[in-house]
C-alpha cells in the first residue's frame, strides 16, 4: 500500500509541483499569498482544486520532525480525501493576522505540533467534508444523509451517482462552515495512524529543497555578523576603512550596540572581510565570568536555605533526619548548544513602508513580532515567509535574535534584500543554551530498603527568567520542575514517595538560556533516574523492581516502563559483556522509558549496543514518524550525554565549531527499537520526551558494567575504567 | 577567468583563488544543494565528488582544483533523483530536516562506487557526516538497500 501511494504521489507531484508547494522561491511571497482566502477554499484548512488536488494548510513549522505530514494526515482523514492527491501550503503569519488568527498558534516547540492542534485541524477536515457533501446533495437535490464519501468522491447511495470533491468545491466554498461536527473514532482511521511516507522528502534527495540559507532574491546582498563574544559586552569601535577595498564589500554596519555586520555581494566576501575587520570590544560586566566560578555558585545553592518548592508531600526534612539509612549524591548538567545543521539566517527587505523577512523559524508569529519591532513598523506592514528549517530543536522558536539583526542590517540598505547568515562560529558563541544546573538528592530508606523520604534540590538556571521573564512570578519558574510535577497531564512524576520535597534555588549566569529539545526534562530525568538506580543498587534491589514498588499509583508510567523492560528482555541474561540500564519519565504529555545495553572495555571505552525505547503518546498519527523521532531523540540525547558541553571562560563560550563541540556520528549510533504503546484518551508529544531517558538509561548501564557512577555530564570528561 | 568542470559542464565564473569550492558552487554557480555546515571539513554537509572521491568542499580552495577534474554535486548525481542511493533514501524516508542529506547521499554514493557491498565497518568509516536530527540508522539501512538493489 505504501509503495502504491508513493508512486501515485510521484506522478501527481511531477505534474504540478509548483502549485502544491506553498512556498515558491522564484516569486517570493506570491505563492504564500495564494494561501489567503483564494477560491476554491472550502474552509481555512482545505482548498480543493478542480482537478481534485487537495491543499491542506499547515502553520506549524516543519523542521524534520514530520509534523507537516502528520497534520495533513489528520485533516485528510476527516476529509475522506484521496491521500495521493494531498499537498500542503503554509499560510503566512501576516495572513493569519489579517484573518483573526484563523489557523491558531504557529509555535512549533514543546512537542506541541500535533497534540495541540489535532482537535481544530481535524474539525477543519471534518467540516470541509460536510460542506462538500452538502454541495453535492444540493446539486442532486437529495438529503445529505443519503450521501457517502470515500477517497475524494461523494456517492449518492440510492442512485449510485458519483461526483468528485473538485467538481463541487466551488459550491462548497460558498456554504457556511458548520459549527458542530463529529470527529472519527481513531480506531476507524485509515489515513491517520498509518506509517505513510512523508510528504516532503523528494526535494531533500536532489538538492532542490530551499532552506533559508539557500534563498536568492533579485538584487540581494549578503551579510556576515559578529556579536561581542562576551555575553553582555558591546562594540567599542571598528575600523571599516580597513576592509573597504576588499572584494565585494558594500557596507559595514553596527547592529545594535553589541554587533557589527559586513554586507557584500557574496557571503564568502562578507565573511572573510568581517574576519579581517578590526573590532575593539567593551567586554562589559561579565568579562571574567567562567563555568568554573559559576559551578561554585551552584554548589552553594544546593544548600541555600531559600528555595522555591515545586513538589511536596509529607515532611521530607523531618523524615530524612529520622531515617535509619540515608544516601546522598550531587549531579551536574552543563550548558549545551542546539547546533542545528543550518546556522541561523534570515533575509530581510526593508522600506519605510514595509518590511519582509524570509527565515527558517519555529514560530512564524513570533518572527513577525520580532520583525515589526526591529523594523519600527506595525505588524500589518510586515510579513514573514517561513522557509524550510535545517533543524530547530528549540533554537528557532522563542527568541528571534537573528531576525532582529537581519532587519537592522536591511534598514541600512532600504529596498535591498539582505541575507544574513551566521558562521558556525557565530552560531556556537551566540546560542541560547541548555540551562546549567546541579542537583543534590537525599534519600531516607527504612530498614527494608524502602524509599521513605526524598529531597531533590535543583540549583541553577531558569530558562523562563532568560526568555520570558514576565512568566516568572515570585522567583518561581514552573518549567524547572518538568517531569517532577506532583500531577497533571504534561510532565508528572511517576513515583509516590511518602515524604517528598523537590525545590529549586534559581541562579542565573551570564550565558543566555533557551528551550533545548527536551528542555528541563533532560537533566531532571538524569538526576532522578540515576539516583533511584543508586538507591536500588545500594539496597541490593533490582532497579526495575525498585521503581515498580513506587509506581503503584502511576499506571501509565508503569506500563511504559514495563513495556521497555519486556522489549529489552530485562531479567534475562544480556549478551556476554553487555550490561543493561533502565530509566523512565514523563514529559510533553507522553510517558517514555528506555533500556540501554552497553559494554565498557577494560580501557574504559564505551560502546552503546542497543536501545529499546517505549513511548505512550496517547495516539499515534504516523508510526513510522514516531519511530524516526524516537531514533532521532537518541542521537540528540546521546550526543548530549557523550559530548555535549559548552564551557564559559573569560566571559565567552570556548567551543566554536564541531571540532571543539563534538556530536555523535553514525559509527557510534546504537540500534534503536521503538515500542509505541498508545493507550488512547490523551494526546502527547513525540519529538522530545524520549531524549530524556537516553542519558540516564546509558549511565545506569555504565554503572552495571563498571561500578562507576557518573554524576556529571558529559561522559567525554569521565573515566569509565572499572571501579 | 576561473574554469571548472561541474556536473558534466564546463563552467566559467568570477572568484578569488582562495574561495572554497563550496562557495563557488553556492554563490557563483547557484548550486545550493551543497550545504554550509561548519566551514572546517568537520560535518560533511558540503560533500561533493571530485573525480569520484568524496570531498568536503568547504575546505577546498579553488586554487587546488583544475578544469580537468570532474566535480559532481547533489544536483548532478542523477538527472531525476534515480541514483540507487536516492531511491533507497526515498523508500526508507531517510531525511528528517534534510539539511545534511545532500552530503550524506554524496558520501554514500561514493562509498558504494568504491565498495559495492560495504560492510558495517566500511559504512562506519565512510559515513562520518554529522546529522543532528538523528537519521544515522536509516542512513545505514539506506546504504544496504542501495547496495542490494545494485547487486
Amino acid at each position: 500500500m505504501l509503495q502504491e501511494l508513493e508512486l501515485s504521489r510521484r506522478g501527481f507531484l511531477g505534474a504540478g509541483a509548483g502549485l502544491v508547494v506553498g512556498f515558491h522561491v522564484a516569486a517570493p511571497g506570491e505563492a504564500q499569498a495564494q494561501a489567503a482566502a483564494q477560491p476554491p477554499e472550502i474552509n481555512a484548512w482545505v482548498r480543493v482544486l478542480p482537478d481534485d488536488r487537495v491543499l491542506i494548510r499547515i502553520v506549524r513549522s516543519e523542521m524534520g520532525q514530520g509534523t507537516l505530514t502528520g497534520l495533513a494526515q489528520l485533516v485528510a482523514e476527516e476529509l475522506d480525501c484521496d491521500w495521493s492527491k494531498v499537498g500542503t501550503e503554509q499560510p503566512t503569519p501576516g495572513q493569519s493576522l489579517a484573518r483573526n488568527r484563523v489557523w491558531g498558534n504557529f509555535s512549533t516547540g514543546g512537542s506541541r505540533g500535533i497534540r495541540e492542534s489535532q482537535d481544530y485541524v481535524r474539525k477543519g477536515g471534518a467540516t470541509a467534508r460536510l460542506m462538500l457533501v452538502q454541495a453535492a446533495a444540493n446539486e442532486w437535490k437529495v438529503p445529505v444523509a443519503e450521501c457517502r464519501t470515500a477517497r475524494g468522491v461523494i456517492t449518492h447511495q440510492p442512485t449510485g451517482r458519483r461526483i468528485s470533491y473538485g467538481q463541487v468545491a466551488d459550491a462548497a466554498g460558498k456554504l457556511p462552515v458548520p459549527t458542530e461536527v463529529a470527529l472519527k473514532d481513531p480506531k476507524d482511521w485509515t489515513i491517520a495512524g498509518q506509517p505513510l511516507l512523508r510528504l516532503d522528502t523528494k526535494d531533500k534527495l536532489t538538492g532542490a529543497q530551499v532552506y533559508g540559507m539557500d534563498l536568492k532574491l533579485p538584487g540581494m546582498l549578503n551579510a556576515a555578523i559578529k556579536d561581542c563574544p562576551v555575553f553582555g559586552g558591546k562594540v567599542r569601535s571598528f575600523d571599516a576603512a580597513a576592509i573597504a577595498r576588499r572584494p565585494g564589500v558594500k557596507k559595514v554596519v553596527p547592529v545594535g550596540d553589541s554587533a557589527v555586520a559586513v554586507v557584500a555581494d557574496t557571503w564568502w566576501h562578507a565573511k572573510t572581510a568581517l574576519d579581517a575587520l578590526p573590532i575593539v570590544w567593551d567586554e562589559g560586566p561579565h568579562a571574567n565570568a567562567s563555568s568554573a566560578a559559576f559551578a561554585a555558585v551552584l554548589k552553594a545553592a544546593l544548600d541555600a536555605p531559600e528555595a522555591v518548592v515545586g513538589t511536596s508531600n509529607g515532611d521530607a526534612r523531618a523524615a530524612l533526619a529520622a531515617a535509619p539509612r540515608k544516601l546522598e549524591a550531587v549531579y551536574a548538567y552543563p550548558h549545551q548548544n542546539h547546533a542545528t545543521m543550518e546556522t541561523m539566517n534570515a533575509t530581510a527587505r526593508w522600506t519605510p513602508q514595509r518590511c519582509e523577512v524570509w527565515t527558517p523559524t519555529q514560530n512564524g508569529e513570533a518572527a513577525l513580532a520580532a520583525t515589526a519591532e526591529a523594523a519600527g513598523l506595525p505588524a500589518a506592514q510586515c510579513e514573514v515567509y517561513k522557509i524550510n528549517l535545517g533543524g530547530g530543536f528549540g533554537r528557532r522558536g522563542a527568541v528571534h535574535d537573528w531576525v532582529r539583526q537581519a532587519v537592522a542590517i536591511a534598514r541600512e540598505l532600504p529596498g535591498t534584500p539582505v541575507k544574513l547568515i551566521w558562521s558556525r562560529e557565530e552560531d556556537m558563541l551566540h546560542g541560547r543554551y541548555h540551562p546549567v544546573t546541579m542537583c543534590k538528592l537525599q534519600a531516607g530508606l527504612d530498614a527494608q530498603g524502602n524509599l521513605q523520604a526524598l529531597h531533590m534540590r535543583i540549583a541553577g538556571q531558569s530558562i523562563l527568567a532568560g526568555v520570558f521573564p514576565q512568566n516568572v512570578r515570585d522567583g518561581r519558574d514552573p518549567v524547572v520542575f518538568q517531569g517532577l510535577n506532583a500531577s497533571g497531564p504534561e510532565a508528572s512524576i511517576g513515583y509516590s514517595v511518602p515524604h517528598l520535597l523537590i525545590d529549586h534555588a534559581m541562579r542565573n549566569p551570564s550565558v543566555p538560556p533557551g528551550f533545548w529539545r527536551g528542555v528541563n526534562l533532560n537533566q531532571n530525568a538524569v538526576y532522578l533516574e540515576c539516583f533511584l538506580d543508586e538507591l536500588a543498587h545500594a539496597t541490593k534491589q533490582d532497579p526495575l523492581a525498585f521503581r515498580l514498588k513506587l509506581m503503584g499509583s502511576h499506571p501509565k508510567h508503569r506500563a511504559v516502563l514495563e513495556a521497555a523492560a519486556k522489549g529489552a528482555g530485562w531479567g534475562t541474561p544480556a549478551p556476554a559483556g553487555v550490561f543493561r540500564g533502565i530509566a523512565q519519565t514523563m514529559g510533553f504529555g507522553s510517558y517514555v522509558a528506555a533500556v540501554a545495553e552497553v559494554s565498557v572495555s577494560s580501557a574504559g571505552e564505551l560502546k552503546i549496543h542497543r536501545i529499546v525505547a517505549a513511548t505512550d503518546p496517547g495516539h499515534v498519527v504516523n508510526p513510522q514518524q514516531v519511530a524516526m523521532q524516537v531514533e532521532g531523540s537518541f542521537v540528540y540525547g546521546l550526543s548530549a550525554a557523550l559530548y555535549g558541553e559548552c564551557t564559559l571562560k573569560n566571559g565567552r563560550i570556548e567551543q566554536s565549531n564541531f571540532d571543539s563541540y563534538p556530536v555523535m556520528r553514525l559509527a557510534q549510533m546504537p540500534k534503536v527499537e521503538t515500542i509505541a504503546v498508545p493507550s488512547g484518551g490523551f494526546w502527547g508529544g513525540v519529538g522530545e520526551p524520549t531524549i530524556a531517558v537516553a542519558a540516564p538509561a546509558v549511565l545506569n548501564a555504565i554503572f552495571a558494567a563498571t561500578g562507576v557512577r557518573i554524576r556529571e555530564l558529559p561522559l567525554k570528561n569521565q573515566s569509565l575504567k572499572k571501579a | 577567468m576561473p574554469t571548472l568542470h561541474v556536473n558534466g559542464k564546463t563552467v566559467f565564473f568570477e572568484a578569488e583563488p582562495d574561495t572554497p569550492l563550496l562557495w563557488v558552487l553556492r554563490e557563483q554557480l547557484g548550486l545550493t544543494g551543497t550545504k554550509y555546515g561548519c566551514g572546517i571539513a568537520q560535518c560533511g554537509s558540503c560533500t561533493v565528488h571530485v573525480d569520484g572521491a568524496p570531498v568536503r568542499s568547504c575546505a577546498l580552495p579553488l586554487a587546488a582544483l583544475n578544469a580537468n577534474q570532474k566535480i559532481v554535486t547533489i544536483e548532478g548525481l542523477s538527472p531525476d533523483g534515480s541514483h540507487p542511493v536516492q531511491k533507497a533514501w526515498a523508500a526508507l524516508d531517510v531525511p528528517q530536516c534534510g539539511f545534511c542529506q545532500s552530503g550524506m547521499i554524496m558520501a554514500a554514493a561514493a562509498l558504494l562506487a568504491a565498495k559495492p557491498q560495504p560492510t558495517d565497518a566500511d559504512i562506519d568509516a565512510a559515513m562520518s557526516n554529522i546529522c543532528r536530527c538523528g537519521t544515522y540508522n536509516r542512513v545505514r539501512a539506506g546504504i544496504k538497500q542501495a547496495a542490494a538493489a545494485k547487486s
